[in-house]
């Protein structure tokens, strides 16, 4: 399948990049990874009538420790961060990376260009938002910093200007004694899940200090739920309490019937996803190895 | 649609072979290497970045090249199934894959091989799910997987003794 015939411009930085998509107006569009753009393009959902490719750009691909935080470069593909003993110090962030669709698609799909697309069915925004941090954004007037729950607006939508990109993602490293897991239940590995669940908590022993509830596919964009971190902040983990957690999650669930299943099969399996990730996560905060991420039907 | 679009000149390393090219942005690496270059042992399947039948080496990691252009390869080395083969000698993979009956029509099997060498390129000793993991984007309609599997493992256990 060929796509729309379009102009190819090959950015040297990021600066560049902007500049261009400022001149070329509406119809240009930046080519980060591809691995949603040129799927789309082929099937003529999208039509830009000019590419923007940052992939000739050094220097946008790296993962560095500063402040207590990780910075990610926008280029940085799924792979790297899934091979990153630095990525590893957020655990739920390595899971993240290491379970997004397939060897292939890690090989070139980027944390930058992920965050950008907002697909609702996306990891990357699910996983972050459990966690503090912001998105780098590069305009003709400078960089702002976004943080990423503002930077999500809607489907397909962010907060970036049309000559805006991300230029870099930062996350702060959780202190000890916190934990997270991401669990993302998909058919197979190429596919999207079906719904996912992300959880970060804070224990005090027995005790949640704090906890973070995230959940994706289930609705326009990434899902926290407010209710879901009440019922387990200050608690110990009794069965009401995860009961409690796991009902608040399908109650804010607002998922589409679709192929991948019933809009009540996925806010049943959003509740049980977040189950399980609750108990992953806070045998992670106490310092336990678990393997957990991507699970497949 | 824009009135004229310029080509690009890119050039390439395919299966250790330099060429220059002019290409049209939207023609795809796997159409590139299909059409322009007659190898043909990289197959199209899905066409929608699912199946893995167009899997190739691009600086030594597999990418699915109906989901890249071919202007994103400018400077790359492209590796794909028919540069497995050297000086008429079966690669250990391919020989792997006949032995083990990895395949039986055979469409998926140059996308599943480039699979394994790059899993083998970087561990030689692969546990069960890492060998799993490796070809997740590798759909097979005929073998149901196990035969791939065992082929991977003595890929991998013949490369190790090399």
């Amino acid at each position: 399948m060929y796509p729309r015939a379009f102009h190819y411009h090959r950015a040297g930085s990021l600066t560049e990049a902007v500049t261009m998509l400022s001149q070329l107006g509406d119809d240009a569009k930046l080519l980060a990874g591809g691995q949603s753009l040129i799927p789309l393009m082929k099937l003529r959902f999208a039509n830009p009538g000019h590419l923007v490719d940052l992939n000739f750009i050094s220097g946008t691909s790296y993962i560095q420790e500063e402040d207590g935080g990780l910075r990610f470069g926008a280029l940085t593909r799924h792979a790297e961060i899934a091979d990153s003993a630095l990525a590893a110090k957020i655990p739920i962030v390595h899971d993240c990376a290491a379970g997004i669709a397939d060897v292939q698609v890690r090989n070139r799909g980027t944390i930058g260009g992920s965050l950008a697309e907002a697909d609702p069915s996306g990891d990357w925004a699910v996983v972050l938002m459990t966690l503090a941090t912001e998105v780098r954004c590069l305009g003709t007037n400078g960089e702002r910093t976004v943080p990423l729950a503002g930077f999500v607006k809607d489907a397909y939508t962010t907060a970036l200007a049309h000559d805006e990109l991300v230029s870099e993602v930062r996350v702060k490293i959780p202190a000890k004694g916190s934990g997270g897991a991401y669990i993302a239940f998909k058919r197979s590995a190429p596919v999207y899940p079906t719904a996912s669940a992300a959880v970060q908590l804070t224990m005090d022993g027995d005790v949640c200090k704090d906890a973070a509830i995230v959940l994706g596919c289930v609705g326009l964009t990434a899902i926290k739920v407010t209710d879901a971190e009440v019922a387990l902040r200050g608690h110990s983990f009794t069965d009401k309490a995860i009961k409690a957690a796991m009902e608040a999650a399908s109650a804010a669930a607002d998922p589409q019937s679709d192929m991948r299943g019933s809009a009540d099969y996925k806010r049943t399996l959003v509740g049980a996803l977040v189950k399980r990730a609750i108990e992953a996560a806070s045998h992670r905060a106490r310092g336990e190895q678990v393997e957990v991420s991507h699970i497949y039907a | 649609m824009p009135e004229t679009i310029e080509k690009v000149a890119i050039r390439l390393k395919v299966n250790g072979k330099p060429h220059s090219l002019q290409v049209e942005p939207r023609k795809l690496l796997v159409e590139l290497l299909r059409e322009d270059l007659d190898l043909t042992g990289t197959h199209v399947g899905c066409d929608t970045t699912y199946c893995g039948a167009c899997t190739v080496l691009m600086n030594g990691a597999a990418v699915k090249s109906c989901t890249m252009f071919a202007v994103q390869a400018d400077g790359a080395e492209i590796l794909t199934v028919e540069g497995l083969e050297k000086d008429g000698k079966l690669h250990p993979i391919q020989a792997a894959f006949g032995d083990s009956y990895g395949l039986q029509c055979g469409y998926c099997t140059p996308g599943l091989m480039l699979s394994t060498a790059q899993l083998l390129a970087n561990n030689q000793q692969p546990s069960d799910a890492q060998i799993r993991k490796a070809i997740a984007g590798n759909t097979c309609r005929c073998t149901g997987y196990q035969n791939i599997f065992k082929a991977i493992q003595r890929a991998a256990q013949t490369v190790k003794g090399a």
